[in-house]
């Protein structure tokens, strides 16, 4: 199996802005929130116990995220049984069936944001970070591949994944 | 030399051979990881090695494995049969080029390396080539245009045009079945060492190296993509998504994008010296110039 290399560019502690803040001035633009500003969160053992926006998550949202191809596009590694009307699920990364009972929100909240923290080396991209990357196609400089709600949304739906 | 024979007398029984090993092949090459499985590549009478021992310590472990073992059947016989394989247009397209006169010189590239199945047996197998005039290794189509350039007096062809697909298809395919085998020493262990470190380092947005891919997870699918090892040895390939023939540098640039990366040009140092990298890191496979892929 493939041992990962190279030093983690992680910065753990993301510069603390209050997420209120954030929340309140970045998601008003809402889709556009794969935003110019540096995401800011703490992982704490493997948790981001803040919501990223304060704003519930949305399953339904949440679950068109995770199929669209162009955000989640979980399914392209992880088979997911929810998603069986869905063709060709990869299976580079394990079933995501019973993540809901196996991770708690937090938990899942920094494995979707910045899985590199708590897998290390891990092949799966992070959803919700911008420092670190190198060479980044100029339409995706200094962007999440994902928002703020949307990874709330995603965390949402995941939570209903029970074994 | 191992062009297909053109008119319609060999046609006919090549396609039931290769209907036949098509119908085994999904029996025995379906999936590369079953233990009896045995290397079944083969072209006429050409056995193609598909599967060869590692060196010890080698990072893909025990075994290198060409990208063919991972294809689907009905993808691998299109590359058992040249009558079925479509990059021959381009070979033979390149075979009359490689007779004509072009250029203020007056020369063919026959005029200097008369019968390319003497010339050219065994070159592609040493691509990227240390050259000594240039202080730098140099990639097929490079040496191509050099020709063109310096010694034809003629205009340099455009990496990904059919002419030079169709040439370094036509020159490569003098070596099929021949192990690759870069030079990795003297002045060309830097450049490897230069592909080495990009193979294993993490770009664009999703963040990931060739290796993760090629290396972590070799036989898994991604999406509806089987990772195979990400050798070199079927370049140029005609691949079916492109229809068409298509580079190495051209495979490596969709790899980068696909992971939202700014690739390197084609012809750049950091592509040399990954292709470099990659002929030693797949050393020993046979060469399978030019391969099918999906
Ligand atoms: C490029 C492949 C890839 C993509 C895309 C990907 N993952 Fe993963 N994921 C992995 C791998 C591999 C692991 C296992 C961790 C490791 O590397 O050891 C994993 C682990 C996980 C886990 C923990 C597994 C468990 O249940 O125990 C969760 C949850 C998860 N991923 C969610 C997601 C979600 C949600 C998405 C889409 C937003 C996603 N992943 C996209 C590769 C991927
Ligand atoms: C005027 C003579 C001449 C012509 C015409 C010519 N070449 Fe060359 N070619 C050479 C010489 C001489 C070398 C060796 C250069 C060296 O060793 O640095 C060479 C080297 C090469 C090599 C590298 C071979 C190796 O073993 O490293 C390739 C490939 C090649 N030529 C292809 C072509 C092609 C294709 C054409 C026609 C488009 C062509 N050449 C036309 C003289 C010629
Ligand atoms: C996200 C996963 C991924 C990454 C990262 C990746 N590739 Fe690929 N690559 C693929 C897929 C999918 C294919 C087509 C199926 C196969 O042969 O693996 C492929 C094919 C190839 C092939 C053709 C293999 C053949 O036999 O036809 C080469 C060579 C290659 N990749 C090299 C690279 C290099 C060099 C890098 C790093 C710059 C890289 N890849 C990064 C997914 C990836």
């Amino acid at each position: 199996m493939y041992k990962p290399m190279h030093k983690l560019h992680l910065k753990l502690c993301a510069t603390a802005v209050a997420i209120g803040a954030a929340a309140l001035a970045g998601f008003a633009v809402l889709d556009a929130a794969r935003a110019d500003t540096a995401p800011a969160y703490q992982i704490v053992d493997g948790a981001i116990a803040d919501s990223l926006t304060g704003v519930p998550g949305d399953p339904e949202k949440g679950k068109q995220v995770m199929l669209n191809r162009r955000l989640g596009n979980c399914v392209a590694c992880h088979e997911i049984s929810a998603f069986a009307d869905q063709p060709f699920h990869g299976e580079i990364g394990p079933p995501l069936d019973g993540a809901g009972d196996r991770w708690t929100p937090e938990e899942l909240r920094a494995i979707v944001a910045n899985p590199k923290a708590v897998f290390e080396g891990t092949i799966m991209p992070a959803f919700y970070r911008t420092d670190g990357f190198s060479r980044v196609a100029d339409k995706f400089e200094n962007k999440t591949i994902l928002s703020a709600q949307d990874v709330e949304d995603v965390i949402a739906y995941l939570k209903t994944f029970k074994e | 030399m191992r062009t297909r024979r053109t008119g319609k007398g060999g046609t006919r029984a090549g396609i039931v051979v290769a209907a036949a090993m098509c119908s085994m092949g999904v029996l025995l090459v379906g999936s590369y990881v079953s233990a009896e499985q045995v290397n079944r590549l083969t072209i006429e009478d050409l056995t193609i090695e598909t599967r060869v021992a590692a060196p010890e310590g080698h990072p893909l472990g025990s075994e290198l494995i060409s990208g063919w073992e991972f294809r689907t059947p009905e993808t691998q016989v299109l590359q058992q049969d040249d009558f079925q394989n479509p990059a021959f247009l381009w070979v033979e397209q390149a075979e009359e080029a490689w007779e004509t006169e072009e250029g203020a010189a007056g020369k063919s590239c026959a005029s200097c390396h008369g019968d390319a199945s003497e010339s050219m047996a065994g070159v592609r197998a040493q691509m990227p080539k240390w050259n000594a005039a240039a202080g730098r290794p140099m990639t097929m189509e490079q040496h191509i245009n050099a020709c063109r350039t310096d010694r034809m007096e003629a205009e340099a062809w455009k990496w990904e045009s059919d002419a030079m697909l169709g040439m370094t298809a036509y020159l490569g395919l003098q070596s099929r079945g021949l192990p690759v085998a870069v030079q990795t020493d003297g002045p060309m262990a830097d450049w490897i060492a230069r592909g080495k470190e990009l193979y294993y380092s993490r770009v664009g947005q999703l963040d990931m190296a060739c290796a993760n891919c090629h290396e972590g997870y070799y036989g898994q699918y991604i999406r509806a993509d089987r990772l195979s090892q990400g050798h070199t040895n079927g370049f140029p390939t005609y691949r079916l998504k492109w229809q068409k023939l298509g580079s190495l540098h051209r495979r490596f640039s969709g790899c980068m994008k696909q992971v939202r990366a700014v690739p390197y040009k084609r012809g750049s140092e950091e592509f040399v010296a990954l292709e470099a990298y990659l002929a030693s890191r797949g050393g020993g496979l046979s060469v399978e110039t030019p391969a099918v892929r999906q």
